[in-house]
């Protein structure tokens, strides 16, 4: 009997739902048939979703991929001598070498579908632990430094820079600190943060615990939406064999530091990805923003001292201190250093996760990775950074996936999710759905967010359904309105809500005449 | 809902969570996750051990779109209604699943069997339009590919 084939099948939400758990019982099942002793690992997604269930085998030759497998197509590839690499017309060979992967730069998402998740040898043999052991050498100030100089700054939307608030937090000078990252990934395009959560959370976990390390915190939170059960799972998977393995807890890695990591869930509110929020919902409060100054860096979760930042942002630290400031910050132009994991979603034929270094623009991403959209329609529009981002019309095409490039035409890159819509999108209906959301979401605590959102959308649709002659004072108001939200508002959720509105507006004027008879279901 | 039951599932979720700071939604999710929903008469008993009152505790409550006042049917559907299921036609599949039930979004059928919820982002945008059955996450939804779940969620053709 020969050893048993090792199949990879990801056991990554998006590719559970397109029937991967089914391909695995096949696979076990099929092999079992066969007498053939395979055993099957389940790894991330690398991010090919229209590939997805992506099934490799790992053969003499190195790992050979099939995909979209279906659990009815299992029989035939074994019959095929898939377990041995066989041909076949899903056979997609060495999935590293597919120019959609080759040509990335995966930095922070360098393990994503490579190692088994729940592995901490698999990920310590894929350079996992390095940082760690690199920042258990230094100073907490010279931690601080090597985050500063790498350029990194926060990915959850906000840009700030990484190293000022951790220095911020390094110089209070108080007993209890805390680290709580933010995994409340609600912007509708985004799933960079559940593919590292549930394809690689011993970063998350390593870059957690160098924070808590430059700061002097020993305790951190992953605030984690109750949305995302499988990175739950695979969270506390990974916390427990970090716990049981000596690099979280007391005395962490024999260093006389310690630090541990809990995780809790948050419970439907899209604004509690705002740090605030976050904060409230965490000591158990309704999700209301806080007002800012004092800023969290200096009173953050109960009180004390705390470093807020974004899942991609932690888990892209273990990486800066294994290789340095210097090797990060080469990639990428100008102000946004380093990789940015793209997000290309919705109506778009190849979907998936694009991590490259910044400079990759709209168009490179929609059509030399996306291949354009699902439908095969023109694409017409996309929208970019989630609910509050803005919509830019092909024309825009060129702009240059970066932070100052996009503010330059009123947009943002936000979390980095780019959601592509065909030349059928009804933009009047999406930027009152931008409103409509705002309303559903609003925390209730500052007005113009909390009534502004309503009366945009009863604008909207007056716009829609009066005559010519008061369209336009009615335009002219929604303008004003946007005006209103965007100085007036606490925070993002009311103020940022007028970038959907507004470049709707001024790009897709056509569409708020109000001929489409189909509207608003 | 026997009272009896309700204030032991709160009794052991607050000796469980109580003693950590800032305990409220830990001890809400563990009540949702047993009780299927926060029942009107853990509210007080809640607030009693937490030394909160009803309203503080009624207000986190009513405040999260995933704590439920109500028990939901035995089948729980979200359906994502966010920008990237939309750009893949979400609103058309919105309107045969809620045909398909003969209930609205925040509904449960008549007979309890299922409930209809809308979500925003199941973080599935690459494989839209997304719908989450019990806690199982599905992708490139189709109307056909409802009826055929609906069958095993006990809905009649």
């Amino acid at each position: 009997m020969s050893a048993a084939i090792t199949l990879y099948v990801p056991g990554d939400a998006g590719a559970l739902s397109l029937g991967a758990d089914a391909v695995a019982q096949a696979l076990a099942a099929e092999a079992r048939a066969r007498t053939r002793e395979v055993r099957i690992v389940r790894n991330g997604s690398r991010g090919l979703y229209w590939l997805e269930p992506l099934v490799e085998v790992v053969t003499a030759a190195g790992r050979v991929a099939y995909g979209p497998v279906t659990a009815a197509d299992v029989p035939k590839l074994l019959d095929a001598g898939m377990l041995d690499g066989a041909p076949h017309s899903l056979r997609l060979g060495d999935i590293t070498t597919h120019p959609w992967l080759a040509s990335q730069q995966r930095l922070t998402g360098a393990r994503l579908g490579i190692v088994d998740p729940s592995d901490l040898d698999d990920y310590i043999a894929h350079g996992g632990y390095v940082g760690l052991s690199a920042a258990l050498a230094l100073a907490p100030q010279d931690i601080v430094r090597t985050v500063a100089d790498s350029g990194l700054r926060g990915r959850g939307g906000a840009a700030f820079p990484t190293g000022i608030k951790w220095q911020t937090v390094h110089d209070q000078r108080v007993a209890q600190k805390y680290i709580a990252c933010n995994a409340d990934e609600g912007d509708s395009g985004t799933f960079s943060d559940r593919m590292i959560m549930e394809g690689d959370p011993f970063a998350l976990i390593e870059g957690m615990t160098i924070a808590g390390l430059a700061v002097g915190a020993t305790l951190g939170y992953i605030y984690l939406r109750v949305e995302y059960p499988h990175a739950a799972r695979a969270l506390a998977k990974a916390l427990d064999v970090a716990r049981r393995r000596g690099y979280l807890g007391k005395n962490l890695r024999e260093s006389g530091r310690d630090f541990d990591i809990a995780v809790r869930l948050g419970a439907g509110a899209y604004i509690c990805g705002e740090e605030t929020s976050m904060l409230e919902s965490l000591e158990g409060r309704r999700g209301e923003v806080r007002v800012r100054p004092p800023l969290p860096a200096i009173k953050g979760l109960f009180g004390q001292p705390t470093v807020v930042n974004n899942v991609i942002t932690l888990a892209t630290v273990p990486l800066i201190l294994a290789r340095g400031a210097m090797f990060y910050r080469d990639f990428g132009v100008g102000k946004s250093l380093g990789t940015i994991p793209l997000q290309l979603a919705g109506n778009v034929k190849h979907g998936g996760l694009v991590e490259r270094a910044f400079g990759l623009t709209v168009r490179q991403l929609v059509y030399d990775y996306g291949g354009g959209s699902a439908t095969g329609r023109p694409v017409r529009a996309v929208q970019i950074g989630g609910p509050l981002g803005a919509y830019l019309p092909e024309s825009e095409f060129d702009t240059p996936l970066e932070y100052e490039a996009l503010s330059a035409k009123n947009a943002l890159l936000g979390h980095g999710g780019v959601v592509v819509f065909d030349d059928s999108v009804d933009m009047a209906r999406m930027a009152r759905y931008a409103l409509e959301f705002c309303a559903i979401e609003s925390c209730g605590k500052c007005t113009p967010c909390r009534i502004g959102s309503t009366r945009g959308v009863e604008l909207v649709d007056r716009i829609l359904t009066s005559a010519n002659g008061r369209r336009d004072a009615d335009l002219a108001l929604l303008d004003e309105l946007c005006d209103t939200m965007f100085n007036g508002s606490l925070c993002g959720l009311g103020g940022m809500t007028p970038f959907p509105v507004r470049s709707a507006l001024k790009h897709f004027r056509e569409d708020f005449a109000g001929e489409r008879g189909d509207r608003f279901i | 809902m026997n009272h009896a039951d309700v204030q032991r599932c709160v009794s052991a979720a607050i000796k469980k969570f109580g003693a950590e700071p800032g305990p409220l939604l830990e001890i809400l999710h563990a009540v949702q996750d047993e009780l299927k929903h926060v029942p009107p008469e853990a509210v007080p008993l809640i607030a009693a051990a937490l030394n909160l009152s009803r309203a503080e505790v009624h207000g986190v409550v009513s405040f999260y779109h995933h704590f439920r006042g109500t028990v939901p049917g035995h089948t729980v559907v979200q359906l994502c209604r966010a920008e990237a299921c939309q750009s893949m036609d979400a609103r058309a599949l919105a309107e045969h699943v809620t045909r398909r039930l003969g209930v609205g979004f925040g509904e449960t059928t008549a007979d309890g069997r299922v409930t209809l919820d809308a979500v925003y982002c199941l973080g599935n945008c690459a494989c839209a339009p997304a719908m989450m059955v019990n806690g199982e996450l599905h992708g490139r939804v189709t109307p056909e590919r409802v009826d055929e779940l609906a069958r095993d969620w006990g809905v009649r053709n």
